[in-house]
């Protein structure tokens, strides 16, 4: 008995059964108070269909998906690697000719153009709104947290915190708050934009400045204690937030130049295009700032911090300027989703927000914007199309479980991302020869 | 060029240097030499900011440096070559020599070329990334990457640990040509035997106090130190 538990096929065997011993509990029934087992002998008993074909136990297709599996797991195993060669060598040109200028302006642009038709294509309303709220706006928190996180190595969990202080500075200034607004005069949310785009700025540099002397765990812990406190603000600071009831009307973007009247209404086509503008120029800018003499600074920060000080580097000053950044971005989104919802409430802005933003960026590969933009519609895309066409017995709360899933998958077969930053790939292959500390990347901790 | 004045470090309760009074005169390379907990890494630690002094003063060509900050350093002129070496492990050698020169602005090739010159080594390795070269390559390299910062005085936290005797005296040869071509060097080490042999003066540390410091010649061949720090290394020469 000893012995057959030490073969490594039998318990790859019961791993595999018990995966999905686990995927049959947590898609099974609820239990009541009255019969709280329920749960989980139901789970296995209740009477199902085999994948549609005859009706049986549901303990069966769960075995057979055990099996396959495991099955699956074995042949990777052993022919995985022939798999990857394959596909190295299939990739190897196109990847060798993304490398270039040229070819990458070319795809930028392609790509743009893409997003420009997009709307015309895609003409359900339940998807045109969520190309801007879930889409769009997920793709530019996850940039903005990929300058924390991907460029400057700092963990941030309270990243809703920023986004939260974009869309109530947008609720002060339009007059939605039962505070007096700014100036005392009802302004347009275009003038939201640089208000709260300054007071995420200034709430980043507020927090990062006595906060980015720690280091790894320690900065995770007290930027997560931030998010709280300003979710819990603006909940109980009735007289100022509005509390759970949320905002007053918001208004949409509007524009009166001259002659030119145009009003963001209710349809979400032109807020797509407004966001797409912004995504556009925050994409490009970060670009740019990713091989400025600021992003050298952050990477040599982020591979050694001693190291970096050594070189006359002020390891303070750049973390601050990243976390500002970042910030800042977060508090542009906060300011499209304040003007494009109309009313915010206090529970929008919790902690599984900013796991979920956190998700997008190491999914699509931390320090890679494209990987990070790619991530992000990807995985929002993958959570729509289960909210809008949900499999039998899903619930939308068991989004985070399937999150959770795909990034233990991730972490096991593709621990850089989706599409790897360049510098990433290399830390992560110095790290499994045991050079360096990549693996410490996230915790930023320095040895 | 570098005075320490009765300089005393504690960490908290600890006190690890006991007001040390020591100088580094330009042009010279001087060597601080001690044992394991002797107070030669806090020396350093010191005098690169990393940890300043409760009391006493630390002046360099003139100004008390003893409360700035670290990375100010470079911009000062004095540039640290960590203790574990703590090259960028993931950039490349140029990307690491570039990272040198952060404080700088303008042009600094002509001191890439320069480098290269010194460390050939590190030419041939120029696209390979730092955490893939030898321990002693990695040595060459932090010691280049201070260099780029185009210093007037060179700190050094024990070159040669961990690394092989043939390597040990290429580094220190090195050592003694960054000299000769203007840089001042101070050097803490534990292998006191080839430190004194291309230093000026040394100074000799125990319990985190000076217990003596001398002309190099003079330490090489006192009594104290070939008992303590030389034992058998110098039975050769």
């Amino acid at each position: 008995m000893r012995t057959l538990f030490h073969n490594v096929s039998v318990r790859r065997l019961i791993s595999a059964l018990a995966v999905m011993a686990v995927v049959a509990v947590m898609t099974g029934p609820a239990g009541s108070t009255e019969t709280p087992t329920a749960g989980f002998t139901g789970s296995f008993a209740e009477k199902s269909s085999f994948f549609g074909m005859f009706e049986t136990v549901r303990w069966v297709p769960f075995l057979f998906l055990g099996l396959v599996f495991f099955s699956v797991w074995s042949l990777w195993l052993s022919r995985g690697q022939q798999v990857k060669d394959g596909v190295a060598k299939v990739f190897a040109a196109p990847r060798a000719a993304a490398e270039r200028r040229p070819v990458r302006w070319g795809i930028a642009v392609l790509l743009i153009v893409v997003a420009l038709i997009l709307p015309h294509i895609i003409t359900d309303p339940f998807w045109q709104a969520a190309m801007v709220e879930q889409i769009a706006v997920y793709v530019l928190l996850a940039v903005g947290l990929n300058v924390v996180v991907g460029f400057a190595g700092l963990l941030d969990l309270g990243f809703v915190a920023f986004y939260a202080i974009g869309a109530y500075t947008t609720a002060w200034v339009t007059g939605a708050l039962p505070l007096p607004p700014l100036f005392g005069i009802h302004m347009d949310p275009f003038f939201a934009i640089p208000i709260a785009i300054v007071i995420a700025m200034l709430a980043g540099i507020i927090l990062g400045a006595p906060t980015l002397r720690l280091r790894g765990d320690y900065l995770a812990i007290v930027t997560l204690g931030f998010g709280e406190i300003i979710t819990i603000f603006a909940n109980n600071l009735y007289g100022i937030t509005g509390g759970s009831q949320g905002t007053a009307l918001i208004p949409h973007f509007s524009l009166h130049v001259g002659p030119i009247k145009y009003l963001w209404g209710l349809t979400p086509v032109p807020y797509y295009y407004l966001t797409l503008v912004f995504v556009v120029l925050f994409l490009a800018a970060f670009s740019l700032l990713e091989h400025s003499r600021v992003g050298r600074a952050w990477t040599a920060i982020r591979e050694d911090e001693v190291a970096a000080e050594s070189v006359g580097i002020n390891p303070l000053k750049y973390k601050v300027m990243a976390f500002a950044i970042g910030a800042s971005t977060a508090g542009f989104a906060g300011v499209v989703t304040a003007s494009q919802s109309n009313n915010i409430f206090p529970s929008s802005f919790t902690l599984s927000f900013s796991i979920n933003i956190l998700v997008l960026v190491i999914f699509g590969g931390m320090g890679s914007i494209f990987g990070v933009v790619l991530g992000a519609i990807i995985i929002q895309t993958g959570s729509m199309y289960l909210l809008h066409t949900p499999p039998a017995g899903y619930q939308p709360s068991d989004l985070y479980v399937y999150l959770g899933a795909l990034l233990v998958m991730m972490m096991i077969f593709r621990p850089a991302g989706l599409v790897p930053s360049r510098r990433r790939r290399r830390e992560i292959r110095l790290s499994e020869a045991g050079e360096g500390h990549a693996d410490e990347v996230l915790t930023g901790d320095q040895p | 060029m570098l005075q320490v004045n009765d300089a005393v470090v504690r960490y908290g309760a600890i006190t690890a240097l006991h007001g040390i009074t020591f100088e580094v005169q330009k042009g010279e390379i001087v060597t601080l030499l001690g044992a394991n907990g002797a107070g030669k890494s806090t020396t350093l630690r010191m005098l690169s900011g990393l940890h300043a002094p409760a009391t006493g003063s630390i002046v360099f060509e003139g100004h008390d440096i003893s409360q700035v900050k670290a990375h100010k350093f470079m911009e000062l002129g004095i540039a640290h070559v960590p203790e574990g070496r703590r090259i960028f492990p993931q950039m490349t050698v140029e990307e690491n020599l570039e990272m040198g020169a952060f404080t700088r602005k303008g042009s600094f090739s002509d001191d890439m070329e320069r480098m290269y010159t010194t460390f050939p080594i590190l030419k041939e390795r120029r696209k390979q990334l730092g955490g893939n070269l030898s321990g002693g390559e990695q040595q060459m390299l932090a010691i280049g990457r201070a260099l780029m910062g185009n210093p007037r005085l060179l700190l050094l936290d024990e070159p040669s640990m961990g690394l092989a005797p043939m390597i040990i005296e290429t580094i220190f040869r090195i050592i003694d040509e960054i000299r000769d071509s203007g840089t001042t060097v101070f050097v803490v080490e534990q292998n006191a035997a080839q430190a004194l042999r291309i230093a000026d003066r040394g100074y000799v540390m125990e319990n985190g106090r000076i217990v003596f410091g001398d002309k190099a010649s003079n330490l090489l061949h006192d009594e104290r130190v070939r008992a303590v720090y030389l034992g058998e290394t110098v039975e050769g020469d």
